[in-house]
């Protein structure tokens, strides 16, 4: 009786303990699904905003490029405002009241001069000529294609005069003679910064950002390998040593904001270098990545097994022979993802750039390492405080420029360590 | 530590390596208010795209931030030209001198004004700063004292007022907006209390700016489409905007007149309304020929083109000033006449 007692006592606990066992499972696959879930819905939520900045809406505009307007020596200076408004008078029957031609100059998107300076600029045998151009139209036109806005009456309920019936008619008008099209548009990718949403672009910020993470490479990586080999292995064993690691490590954890303020008032303030520069900016992304740098190297050269070292020595080589032929080459692929780790974080970093002023509004893509420049995620903070409705699906769309850059930088570090594992183990 | 130290040596063999050619070549810098930041935006693309050269840098920074950087001395690592939605400060000026940093030109570009805007619907309001002030302010002075504000309605503050509930939608602390409401309405209308006058400069700004938090004043964002609609939801509430916003904005609001005044592009221009803010830019002469380019901007900035009644900058909200205020402008920005 006891033992029977015993038995079912135990088979109680056992049943329990599965159950425990079960619960757990099934705790953590919800645990994965809810994170594989919110990422499924960042992304469709960015990619289903970020389709319309892929695509311009475009009118079909015989322009002529009268030699009266435009200088032949200096074609950027010429009266382009009223040479477009008269062609976009063609568009309408030659009845047409002011208040339609006023609806006629506000069909084409404000940056469309720009567009004309430059073309004519860069080609000026066009002079004299009557041209047939596709010119991108006013943003709310655009969202009103795409279906992002109602046009609305000035008296409704919500007020806003941002599209009004009569240029959504006109525009509907247009439509039907085929004189709208739509298109994808390389200008996201393309063209610098613009207040005109249809011309604005990601590629001033995608340079600026890329010139900044080379000198943060260049920088961190040499500094922080080199700082970590020492610790490892010719640092004297001690207090000193200790403090000076426990130092960097803790560095590693400084907000990056501060990293900012260094750079303002080192490098801006005590250099006097160029404010905004991706040189600046690669410097102070450096700073912030060095730690980092440093803590993952020593980690991964702390691992390497102490015997090849001790082989090496044994043969006769010295030390710094040994670390830069046995040691070192073992744990770069460690080093390496470690390395494009930090470098991926400080890609994505914005705070300290404020500082040093990687923010400013530029119309051009930089040219230099010194010269003024935007970061991508500063560009992005940029296009979330605009008013234009067309900055909405373009902050979205580099948002996702970003993360997709950033996925490929963390693949290369993968495929980079898988590449380097592969090579030692065969070259053993 | 080393490797700080390493690397700020680096820094230092990068610097010497690729020290800046002569800063002639460096583009024009503009920082400053975040409120002047849209405008002088378009006049950098415009100008980007008329010379075809170089874009000007344009950074936001605030008026405050962007004198401390204006005023930090000459040269290519400090900015061409500060805007400001206020004028420059004496103590700015001595910061500027201290740093011999020479002669400014002060530019008055246009107007930005504010508008306290209600439904069209609604019956037709008129308010003074010191009855805003008592509506939205935390603390209130009553017998001597001061006191947590207990107006709930309108007619709690003057008998002839509506009898509705005070529903105020305004702009977070983080706006410009903010700053200048707060300056223009709130401290123009506590400064009339004798109570208010006697406190000590720390407490008193205290109590003039800030506003009361129990649900009257309600903090909109910045998003101004939602104050409206919430306006036309609600005919006794009122909103906050830009002056350009309720311009836009017309048929489904109206301007609630301040000191009897209501805001249209006249009395913003002649300043009969109160609610009005003065847009400037300085210019700092000693970069004048030296910084390449600088002089074309400021030509472009006070061309018709962008300051005139039709011009771009107009477009994008501001009011512009009368056409001889801007000869005169346009005459002391080109010709460089020094402050005072």
């Amino acid at each position: 009786m006891t033992a029977a007692m015993t038995m079912t006592a135990a088979q109680g606990r056992l049943a329990k303990r599965r159950r425990k066992d079960s619960i757990f499972a099934v705790a953590g696959a919800v645990a994965v699904a809810l994170t594989l879930l919110w990422i499924l819905f960042l992304f469709t939520t960015l990619t289903v905003r970020a389709i319309p900045a892929m695509t311009t809406t475009e009118l079909r505009l015989e322009i002529r490029l009268d030699p009266e307007r435009i200088p032949a020596n200096n074609p950027r200076r010429g009266d382009w405002r009223n040479l477009l408004a008269e062609s976009l008078n063609t568009l309408l029957p030659e009845t047409a009241t002011r208040e339609e031609q006023k609806l006629a100059r506000n069909l084409p998107s404000k940056g469309t001069i720009h567009l004309l300076r430059n073309t004519v600029a860069e080609n000026p045998g066009l002079i004299g000529t009557t041209r047939t151009f596709w010119i991108p139209v006013a943003d709310p036109l655009d969202q009103y294609r795409k279906g992002l806005l109602a046009p609305a009456e000035n008296t409704d309920g919500a007020g806003v005069t941002i599209l009004s019936p009569e240029q959504a008619a006109l525009f509907d008008t247009l439509r039907a003679q085929n004189k709208i099209r739509t298109r994808p548009s390389w200008r996201f990718f393309r063209n610098p910064d613009s207040r005109f949403p249809a011309l604005a672009g990601i590629a001033g910020a995608a340079v600026g950002s890329t010139m900044a993470i080379l000198v943060c490479f260049l920088v961190a990586f040499p500094v922080g390998v080199a700082a970590a080999v020492w610790f490892e292995e010719f640092a004297p064993r001690g207090k000193r040593t200790d403090l000076f690691r426990i130092n960097v490590y803790n560095l590693a954890a400084v907000p990056s904001i501060i990293f900012g303020l260094l750079g303002l008032s080192v490098f801006l303030n005590l250099f006097g270098m160029v404010r905004g520069s991706p040189l600046v900016g690669g410097l102070v992304l450096a700073l912030m990545t060095l730690p980092i740098i440093v803590v993952v190297s020593s980690a991964a050269i702390g691992a390497v097994p102490r015997e090849i070292r001790d082989a090496a020595l044994a043969l006769g080589a010295s030390r710094q022979e040994a670390m830069r032929h046995h040691t070192l080459p073992y744990a770069l692929p460690g080093i390496l993802t470690g390395a494009i780790i930090g470098l991926a974080r400080a890609f994505g970093e914005t705070a300290p750039l404020l500082l040093i002023g990687m923010n400013a509004f530029l119309a051009t893509t930089p040219a230099s390492f010194t010269a003024p420049a935007t970061a991508l995620p500063a560009q992005i903070f940029l296009w979330a405080d605009q008013p234009e409705r067309g900055f909405v699906s373009r902050t979205s769309a580099a948002i996702l420029a970003l993360l997709v850059l950033l996925f490929a930088i963390n693949l290369a570090a993968i495929l980079m360590r898988y590449h380097f594992e592969n090579k030692r183990r065969r070259g053993r | 530590m080393t490797g700080l130290t390493a690397a700020t040596a680096l820094a230092a063999a990068l610097l010497t390596l690729t020290a800046p050619a002569a800063w002639s070549q460096e583009p024009v810098h503009i920082v400053g208010s975040s409120t002047v930041f849209p405008f002088t935006q378009a006049v950098a693309e415009e100008y980007a795209s008329v010379s075809g050269g170089g874009a000007p840098v344009v950074e936001s920074t605030g008026t405050g931030g962007g004198m401390k950087l204006f005023c930090g001395g000459v040269g290519s690592a400090t900015p061409d030209i500060v805007g400001a939605s206020r004028e420059i400060k004496e103590s700015e000026i001595a910061l500027c001198e201290q740093n011999q940093v020479g002669s400014l030109t002060e530019v008055l570009i246009g107007y930005d004004g504010l508008s306290i805007a209600q439904s069209r619907s609604g019956a037709a309001l008129s308010l003074t700063v010191e009855q805003i002030y008592l509506a939205l302010a935390a603390e209130v002075p009553a017998d001597g004292d001061f006191v947590e504000n207990p107006h709930e309605r309108w007619s709690d503050i003057d008998p002839a007022l509506p009898d509705s509930e005070i529903t105020v939608f305004g702009p977070p602390p983080t706006s410009g907006t903010r700053d200048a409401f707060v300056e223009l309405a709130m401290e123009a209308g506590c400064s009339a209390f004798a109570e208010v006058l006697a406190l000590k400069a720390a407490r008193r700004d205290v109590v003039c700016a800030r506003m009361r938090g129990d649900g009257h004043f309600v903090e909109a964002g910045e998003n101004d489409n939602l104050i409206v609609q919430r306006l036309v939801a609600d005919e006794s509430a009122l909103g906050i905007f830009g002056f350009s916003f309720l311009q836009e904005n017309q048929d489904a609001l109206r301007g609630v007149s301040i000191g009897g005044v209501a805001p249209s592009f006249a009395s913003v221009r002649d300043r009969s309304y109160p609610l009005v803010r003065p847009l400037f830019f300085y210019i700092k002469n000693s970069h004048r020929g030296v910084v390449d380019g600088l002089e074309d901007f400021v030509f472009e900035y006070v061309d018709e083109a962008a300051i005139g009644d039709d011009g771009y900058l107009a477009e994008r909200g501001l009011v512009p000033l009368s056409e001889e205020e801007r000869g005169r402008v346009r005459e002391a920005a080109l010709e460089a006449t020094p402050l005072r």
